[in-house]
Parts: C-alpha cells; structure tokens; sequence
C-alpha cells in the first residue's frame, strides 16, 4: 500500500471533498474535520477504499447526506459497513466500587481460596490412605520418574548453593568469633545453623521454584487442554496419575537432598574455617559430634518430608485452579511458588515453637 | 497473487513436497485438499512465512520469500490474515480487544476509532455484539473461528489464509461459514486460500481446487472437473460414497 498519498478530507460549507487512499494504512496520517457535519460528501477523487475507511468515512458525514461521485464497488462497500455498523454505543460503564466492597470481596475471595486447598488437601489425604491400603495400586513408574527429576538432576543446584551457604555463614560468623580469639567456635556455629535449619529451609526453596513450579505448569496446561477431563473420562483419578506419585518423590526426594546439603554446607564452612580462622579439617570434624550433637540434624531432616508434602500440594492445587489459556497457567505457577515458599516459612516457624516446648 | 514454483519441503529424511507447484489468482477461492499428512498446513504455513521451505520458490503479491528479510516480511504479513485451525484467540483479551491487537499494533489510529472498528469486523462476521466483551473460552466453537476471520480482516489484508475452517463445526455452523466466507470475498474483493476436508464447502465456495498428493499439486480445476479426473488418488478421494453423496444435484 502506498502511504505517499495518505487520505485527504476538506471541509467547504457543509461539502466535505475526499481524495486518496481510503485505507487502513491512508487514514492514519490523515487530518480530518469535525465528526457529523457534512451533508454532502463528494467522493470521486478516493483512490481506495476499506472497511476502515468507510466507516471513518460514515462518522464524518452527517446521517443522511448525499454521496456524489461515488464508485459502484465502493458504494457497495459502504453500504455494506453502514449495515454492519452498530449503533454507537458507550463501552461498558466504569463501575467503582467503594474501597469497603473490595476489602470485602478480597476477604471473601480468599477464604474461598482457603477451603479449596483444605478440601484438596483433605482429597489427596484420602486418595494416599487409599494408595497405603493398596501398595500395588500405586503408580511406582511416575514416582520413580519424579524422583529423578525432582531429587537427582536437583543435585548439583542444591549442591552448589548449600556450599556457598556454608562459606557466607562461616564468613559472617568468623569475623566476629576471631575478635574474641573463639576461632573453634565456629564449629558450633556451622553446624547447628546449616543441620538444624539452613540446609533444609534453603533446599526446600531451591525445591518449591524448581519442582513446585514445574508442577502447578504441567497440571495447569493439562487442564487447559482438556487432559485432566479425558483422565477423568477413562476412568483414572487424576489425584491418583497426578498428584499421588509427585507427592510421594518429593517426600523421598527432598530429605535426600537435605542431606546431601548438609554434607555440602559444613564442607563450605569447613573451607572457610580453614582459609580465614586456621581451623584444620582435623580439629572442625573431631570436635563437630561432641559440638552439635546428633538430635539438631534429625530434627532439620525430620522437617524435610513435611515441606515436600506442602511443596507438592500447593504446587499440584494451583495446576487445578487453571482456568482460561496461557496467562492463567503463568499466574497460577508463580502462585505456586510464592504460596509453597510462604507456607514452608510458616511451618518453619510453627516447627520452631514446637521443639522448643518439647526441648528438642 | 501467489506463485509456488519448484517447493521442496524436507523434515529430517521425511521428504514432504518435491517439486510442487502452484498458482493462486487475484479474486479467487482456492482449497488445497489432499489426504492425511499430504502437507497441506505446510505449504500454507509456508506461503504465510511461518515455515521456510528447503528449496524453491514462492512469490508472494510478486515478492520472492526466499531470503526475505525481516524487515520485508513485516511489510508482507501486514497485507494478509490468517485464521488457525484451533482459532488461536488470545485467552487473557476479549473478542474487542483480539481484533484490535492488529490495529493497536500496526497503525497510530485512536483507540475510539479501533474499538468501532473491531466492533465493525465483529458484525461483519455475524458474531452478536455482546461477543465483543467475552474471552475466547466463554465463546462456542463456531463464534470462536467467527472471531478469528474477524481478527484475520482487522486490516483488511486482500488475502486470507483458512486452515481448516469448518473442521469441528456442526452441519449448520458449518454451512453459515461457508456463506460467510463467500459473502466477504464477494463484498471486499478477497483473495482467499483455504485448507479444507470439507465436500460441501468445496463445492460451494471454491473457485479451483488444488489437490495434494504424492508430494506434489496432481491437479489444480474446478470442483466439477476435478471429480471427473482419472487420477487414482484424486479418484479415491472423491470417488467414495462420502465424495459421491456431496456432489451438487444433476
């Protein structure tokens, strides 16, 4: 299309004179006059004419004006558009709702949002009494293959944070130990920070953005397409195929992988003992079991399982929640994330009260 | 309007066009029909520059896409639509706000003007007007692909591209399609391209039918003189009670 001779429209009296091209591309550059008020439109000299272009033409004329010169085939497509051409009407009205009405909907909205993922909880609860009844209903090859994907090719991510984990800490904390000549201390420090909290809160983190994602986006695709119904059509409890075996790697999944960050993070500070404070390898290792006795590591693995379970849930919950297309599968995965690492926070700090009225 | 000379399509060892060619006019409805996998959306993914071809030549309104550029390409796909099989809609925006995309993106117009515009194109098409407000997921399957011609004519492009366009439509949603597509190439002088398996809309709106098969254009005539042909292949796929039952009375 030729942009070089853009629409033209001139108003004399109540005669407005059109020339050049009609088009969606022509009417863009174009200068018009005020909408409705000519009464005779002298159109001989369009070169072209689109849909776009008649119906600008229609707003510029007024409502039965007299159309001279017209072209036949761009008479018919006027005619055409001004059949078509829907009363104006004003889009839909902006409503504004009163500060109050929203607190209130918000609220409501999310307790809502609540009892649905209690119900869901409750629903997975059940179909794993099932699946413990019956072992051998349970699908083992998923699990097996989330195992692999949610622990295995986790491995060298959750390595390399919990090393560096180690190294800050043991940075941070050896400063102020070396002020005071407590360099040994730093043992205490470590160990305790990485078995009983680090390790397991930064893994289960690493774990919630990595898997927890990953889950909600396979489950929430699924239900865009249908696949979720076509389960459900066959036969197959989806809570049974979908959620059940990513549940069950990751409670496997996640106290391995704290382990393997445990080892990682004292290796770091370790490292750092060594390199800044002039603690061997010897004197940190002989005197870590006496330091950190071996309840603190149990009690930072025990948390483990509990924080797959909520990982995993949310993760699993948020897929089901899809509704729509792309965008709604986008939002509910950072939902996911965002409400798996918030929930581990909250049971962090509930398992925190717990052991300090059991003294553990 | 379309020249296809020589096209060569190749995915790994799967040799899927040698050879073929093809010729679209100015001003006329042409299917490209052919069996399962015969790589009819390829060529026309091809023609509309979302797949290149491993060798040959098409022309498009006389422009050579082989090494095309970026640059051109743009000016080209701003001067045809396409509707995808599935409909494509964009789920987070209403029907209003598809049509618009097009404008908002390849003109300065107001967004007044846009907005009657798309409500335009959504009359155009035979949609209700309270389908401008709804999301692509609250629309039937046949309002849906009514919505996607709407989106394709946003700019009024003088070609259009169908994939499949009465393929999961009932008899009647289909055949009010059919007359909907004839009445916008009659009205605004279109060029359309469509892939089809439908007989019915085959006789009723296409001007030529090219037919794929053994990699290549076997036949490109009339509906009339196409069933009449002795190819075994076109023969086969016309010939059978479905093809026989579809044919025009007398």
């Amino acid at each position: 299309m030729d942009i070089a001779t853009p629409a033209r429209a001139e108003l004399e009296g109540t005669c407005l004179r059109c020339a050049g091209l009609w088009t969606v591309a022509g009417i863009e550059a174009a200068r018009l006059p005020p909408e409705g008020v000519a009464s005779r439109v002298d159109a001989a000299a369009i070169a072209a004419l689109d849909t776009c272009g008649a119906l600008l033409l229609l707003k510029l004329a007024a409502p039965g004006a007299r159309w001279d010169g017209l072209r036949p085939e761009h008479a018919a497509l006027l005619e055409l558009v001004r059949a078509h051409r829907l009363p104006a009407e004003a889009g839909p009205p902006a409503r504004e709702e009163n500060p109050l009405a929203q607190l209130g909907r918000a609220v409501t909205e999310h307790a809502r949002g609540l009892g649905e993922l209690l119900a869901f909880i409750g629903e997975a609860s059940a179909a794993l009494g099932r699946a413990l009844l019956a072992p051998r209903r349970l699908r083992w090859k998923p699990v097996l293959a989330n195992l692999e994907t949610a622990g295995f090719e986790a491995l060298p991510i959750v390595g390399l944070l919990a090393f560096l984990m180690g190294v800050v800490i043991a940075y941070q904390g050896g400063m102020q130990l070396r002020l005071y000549g407590a360099n040994i201390f730093i043992v205490e420090l470590v160990g305790l920070t990485m078995l009983r909290e680090m390790a397991v809160l930064m893994t289960a983190i690493i774990v919630a953005g990595r898997t927890g994602s990953a889950y909600a986006a396979q489950i929430g695709t699924m239900c865009v397409t249908e696949e979720v119904d076509a389960l459900r059509t066959i036969g197959i409890r989806p809570m049974e195929l979908l959620v059940l075996p990513k549940m069950l790697a990751l409670m496997v999944a996640l106290p391995l992988l704290t382990v393997f960050a445990d080892i990682l993070g004292v290796l770091g500070g370790m490292a750092t003992a060594l390199l800044l404070l002039d603690v061997s390898f010897t004197e940190f290792l002989d005197r870590l079991p006496r330091a950190v006795p071996v309840r603190h590591f149990f009690v930072g693995l025990g948390k483990a399982p509990v924080f797959a379970a909520l990982i995993a849930l949310v993760g699993c919950f948020q897929g089901f929640q899809v509704r729509g297309g792309a965008e709604a599968v986008g939002r509910q995965t950072t939902q996911s994330v965002v409400q798996a690492i918030f929930l581990v926070m909250v049971a962090d700090a509930a398992f925190s009260v717990l052991f300090s009225w059991l003294k553990i | 309007m379309i020249e296809v000379r020589g096209l060569r399509t190749q995915f790994g060892a799967l040799v899927l066009h040698q050879d073929l060619d093809l010729s679209v006019r100015r001003g006329e409805v042409l299917a490209i029909v052919g069996g399962s996998g015969s790589g009819k959306t390829t060529l026309l993914r091809e023609i509309a520059l979302l797949e290149r071809p491993a060798a040959g030549s098409i022309r498009l309104f006389g422009e050579e896409l082989a090494g095309i550029g970026e640059a051109e390409a743009f000016g080209l796909r701003r001067r045809f639509g396409m509707m995808f099989q599935q409909g494509a809609l964009f789920s987070s925006l209403t029907v209003r706000e598809n049509i618009a995309v097009p404008l908002r993106e390849h003109t300065r117009l107001p967004a007044r003007l846009i907005a009657e515009i798309a409500e335009l194109k959504i009359a155009l098409v035979g949609l209700p007007a309270h389908a401008a407000g709804r999301y692509p997921r609250e629309l039937s399957g046949g309002m849906v692909k009514r919505a996607a011609v709407a989106r394709a004519l946003a700019l009024d492009p003088g070609l259009l591209f169908l994939d499949e366009p009465t393929a999961g439509l009932d008899p009647v949603g289909a055949g009010g399609f059919d007359e909907l597509v004839l009445a916008l190439q009659q009205a605004l002088g279109l060029t359309v391209v469509m892939v089809t398996h439908d007989l019915d809309s085959l006789w009723r709106i296409t001007d030529r039918v090219a037919f794929l098969g053994e990699r290549r254009v076997l036949a490109c005539a009339p509906m009339a003189e196409l069933t009449r042909a002795a190819q075994p292949l076109i023969r086969a796929y016309f010939g059978g009670p479905r093809g026989r039952a579809a044919l025009p009375p007398g």
